[in-house]
């Protein structure tokens, strides 16, 4: 595997986490702006504890746990106040969020201020047994080095889609449905509406803590600056466009934002067309545009995956297959 | 026997305007009592206050011998009280069977049942429980379905299954018949006899007096926020309050037979 793509793919896994982390809440009706907040609460998180010189010198394997529940417990606890507002102001408090983690870590002398920290430990790969594993069967991931880091992130974020899907497939995932949809009705049914919103909230901040440590222990090096606002409004489209019906949304918004703007520039340089190279951000924001135009419920939607799997019989009722809301 | 339902001296105000005012009747257990009156009568007002979307201003609602007055809305259903709504309250983007599911939410009670993943194995005892009854409502053919594709009918009946499914020894309805043709409402009728037959204690908000009369055999009627009679279908139609307060006090209507008056229907209640 190339490093080109390697270095690809691994900036699609942790969007792909990032972008589980924001569509936990938006599945039941939240916006979340503060993706930036949440990933650096995690990075530096884990990146102090495991720092041997700055921090408390804990293995990796304790340091990323324990920035996942560091990140949780804060996105629990600021779910309350922020919960209570609706709409744009729900993306506005989480947006200030964003905004004062940054400020802080920015003014912590112990965090390396605006400077940034570096990251002891570098991502381990899971598992040396599997690694060889990978090795019989021949499979490209697994490069022989003892040990790609790939690995370990590709896992992980098997582990989080999967765990995301599992969340969605219970009575709990119903109820963030149901919430998303009519929240008044889901309460006269017996939802707990306030604490079903807070858990979906701080999973997906747990979430969100796990793609920042990973971040860390990935590129060794994490720098405020780097988890900003445009990151969060990135996260959020991915979500969005992806759509928030499904688990399958995430991952296929975080696909599409994570390789079209590579398949534009390595368009323009094959073609030799310098101009997709070069306004490849113009194009890609046109396609935003019409995307939302086109699917302005996400690419993903429930009714495209009951078509997908022909459980569907379009004949006994020929109504339209979108709808708004 | 005591009732199932009982309100006492309920007042609810929105601002100035006196929305109910002083309104009590017991619901008999086991019984199918209509809730009729003119459009702005107060009739889905209180049924808002009964699951607890508005809070009393005064006033006391007891189910089963419980006081639920001051309960949060999202206790009341475990406390054997669902209900459907007067426009079409499903969740568009949840299949017919999940939109069902949402019903039993109440009696999945406890952490495991929460966190067990119910759409991972489509044969668990929940969906099935859905989907049969779904089927026994004879809405068999739908299952998968989103239910934002489905006919207006389809929908309304399913609100009525979702309702079920709490399995609620009280269950409410506003104005499940409207906008259904003749062949629905007579399908509605039938699942809401069986319902009945079973021991579910209906309470229904309508304006087709034909349904009224033909389903229900007790009829509380409201007008203005207070309650102006209470008695049989029967004795409904003779009442002259009853009379003045659908047909005016125009002597020339004085024959008009009330209940068999299908155009009361329609129009819009306060907001659900």
């Amino acid at each position: 595997m190339s490093g080109e793509l390697e270095g690809l793919l691994v900036i699609l896994c942790l969007n792909t986490i990032y972008a589980y982390g924001v569509f936990l809440p938006a599945a039941s009706g939240q916006l979340n702006l503060g993706a930036a907040g949440f990933i650096t609460l995690g990075a530096y998180c884990s990146a102090w504890l495991n720092s041997a010189i700055d921090g408390l010198g804990f293995p990796i394997f304790a340091s990323i746990p324990l920035s996942v529940l560091f990140a949780g417990a804060i996105g629990f606890i600021i779910a309350f106040p922020i919960l209570r507002t609706r709409g744009v102001y729900m993306v506005l408090a989480t947006f200030a969020f964003a905004e004062v983690v940054a400020g802080l870590v920015i003014n912590l002398e112990f965090l390396g201020a605006a400077q940034g920290m570096p990251v002891d430990a570098h991502m381990p790969f899971i598992g040396t047994g599997l690694g060889s594993l990978l090795d019989a069967i021949g499979l490209p991931l697994a490069s022989g080095k003892d040990g790609d880091p790939f690995i370990g992130l590709a896992l992980v974020t098997l582990l989080v889609v999967i765990f995301c899907h599992y969340l969605m497939a219970t009575r709990f995932g119903l109820a963030m449905r149901s919430i998303h949809d009519d929240e008044n009705v889901a309460t006269l049914f017996g939802v707990n509406t306030r604490m079903s919103r807070v858990w979906a909230f701080a999973v997906g901040a747990a979430l969100m803590g796990l793609g920042g440590a990973l971040y860390g222990h990935h590129f060794n090096y994490v720098e405020a600056q780097n988890f900003n606002v445009l990151l969060s409004i990135y996260i959020l489209l991915y979500v969005l466009l992806g759509g928030t019906q499904t688990a399958w949304g995430p991952v296929i918004g975080a696909v599409f934002f994570t390789f079209v703007p590579e398949l534009f520039r390595s368009l323009g340089q094959v073609t030799g067309e310098k101009w997709l190279e070069d306004g490849r951000f113009v194009a890609f924001g046109v396609l935003i545009v019409l995307m939302m135009v086109v699917r302005p419920e996400g690419v993903v939607t429930r009714t495209l995956l009951e078509r997908l799997t022909g459980g569907r019989k379009r004949a006994e009722t020929g109504a339209p297959a979108q709808t708004a809301g | 026997m005591e009732p199932v339902l009982r309100i006492a001296d309920l007042d609810k105000s929105f601002g100035g305007l006196t929305v109910i005012d002083n309104v009590s009747f017991d619901v008999e257990r086991g019984s199918r009592t209509a809730l009729i009156g003119p459009n702005g009568a107060g009739k889905t007002t209180i049924f808002n206050l009964l699951t607890g979307v508005y809070p009393v201003d005064a006033g006391a609602i007891e189910l089963d011998g419980q006081d639920i007055t001051h309960i949060p809305a999202k206790d009341r259903v475990a406390k054997g009280m669902s209900r459907s709504f007067q426009n079409i309250r499903l969740m568009p983007h949840l299949s017919t069977v999940e939109n069902v599911m949402l019903g039993q939410h109440a009696r999945a009670r406890g952490l495991g049942q929460q966190l067990f993943p119910v759409g991972f194995f489509p044969r668990n005892k929940w969906a099935a429980q859905a989907r049969e009854a779904l089927e026994t409502a004879g809405l068999g053919t739908y299952p998968g379905q989103v239910v934002a594709d489905l006919p207006y009918g389809i929908q309304k009946r399913i609100e009525v299954v979702r309702a079920l499914m709490a399995e609620p020894t009280l269950l409410l309805l506003d104005e499940p018949a409207a906008g259904l043709n003749n062949q629905e409402t007579d399908e509605l009728q039938q699942l809401l006899r069986q319902v009945s037959e079973r021991g579910t204690t209906l309470l229904v908000v309508e304006h087709d007096m034909h349904f009224v009369r033909n389903l229900c055999n007790h009829v509380v009627v409201v007008n203005f926020g207070r309650k102006i009679f209470e008695g049989t279908p029967a004795e409904v139609n003779a009442d002259p309050a009853v009379r003045e307060a659908y047909l005016g006090t125009d002597q020339s209507m004085a024959d008009a037979p009330l209940l068999a008056d299908p155009m009361a229907a329609g129009g819009d209640d306060h907001a659900a």
